[in-house]
């Protein structure tokens, strides 16, 4: 029988593998994005599952405005990297204290 | 074993492995397709749990529009994706006991909370209320307890969305453009010119 505790599993796995990818990659912005996203997934495997096993649909309003500031985040994200990539022809994101003011 | 049961374990290796690969993989595109992969399999749990709506949801916003940007984004930068790799294999083993000591330790909570919390009593998943269909229960609170919510995630994307644009917009000075304020302003004073010409003469410049 699949119970909460195997969702929640799930998640935490996923997530661990999100903050991962944040530590391994951390040049990479693109990669950096792509692990942003699977955090927020992860968070929104969370909130669906307790919505669903606590009988409450409040959890899955919720983990829709997740999807929501996540699709504005990455459109937001990726603007800045391709401005960053104008102006210095690479990603790397060491340089990127060079862009104060 | 049950069906249900085969259909989460299988999808969840898929979501675990797709995940994994997103940050491992040497080639960005690859890293973007594996994000696919990942975020259909999860659509896929939801859809085990009866959220049918988030799922299809997921599969649309996701797969559809973020993954399809990521591709974009990926494509279109000329970068040499081997050099950002530098220290990956240096961050590795720290990066992965970090890593699997926050697994244990979130598996732990989860499973105290999935047995003595007040969702552990509910043994059975309901994604909404009986007799009413996933679509329905959601869009009942959705516009009704939670519409300034709504409105205000309306007014997220809208911000996202110009600032986007702003960001990436550029003017290239050398294109022509029709400007339609000149183009009123434009007088036969300000248009042309009357040269008298004397015969023979011609007209230099």
């Amino acid at each position: 029988m699949i119970g909460l505790s195997h969702y929640l599993v799930v998640a935490a796995i996923l997530f661990t593998i999100g903050v991962f990818g944040i530590f391994v990659n951390r040049k990479n912005i693109i990669v950096i994005l792509m692990s942003i996203e699977l955090i927020l997934l992860a968070v929104n495997i969370n909130l669906v599952a307790f919505s669903v096993f606590l009988h409450d649909v409040a959890g899955q309003i919720f983990a829709m405005f997740v999807l929501t500031v996540a699709a504005a985040e990455a459109a937001v994200g990726l603007a800045i990297l391709v401005t960053f990539f104008r102006n210095r022809g690479d990603i790397a994101v060491d340089d990127a204290s060079v862009m104060k003011g | 074993m049950a069906l249900p049961a085969i259909a989460f374990y299988l999808l969840a290796v898929a979501t675990v492995v797709a995940g994994l690969l997103v940050v491992s993989a040497k080639n960005p595109v690859h890293s973007v397709l594996f994000l696919i992969t990942a975020f259909f399999s999860a659509a896929g749990l939801f859809v085990l749990m009866g959220a049918e709506f988030l799922a299809m949801l997921l599969i649309v916003v996701y797969v559809g529009a973020v993954a399809v940007l990521f591709l974009f984004v990926v494509m279109m930068l000329d970068v040499d994706f081997a050099e950002l790799r530098q220290g990956f294999a240096q961050y590795l083993p720290i990066g992965g006991l970090v890593g699997g000591i926050l697994t244990l330790e979130m598996i732990f909570v989860a499973a105290t909370v999935a047995t003595n919390g007040a969702a552990g009593k509910n043994a059975l998943p309901m994604a909404s209320p009986v007799g009413v269909p996933n679509t329905e229960a959601i869009g009942r609170v959705l516009y009704t307890d939670y519409i300034f919510f709504f409105q205000l995630a309306g007014l997220v994307l809208l911000v996202a969305m110009i600032g986007a644009i702003v960001l990436t917009l550029r003017h290239k000075p050398g294109v022509k453009r029709q400007d339609i304020g000149k183009q009123i302003a434009r007088t036969p004073k300000t248009g042309m010119e009357i040269v008298q010409i004397k015969p023979g003469e011609g007209i230099s410049e």
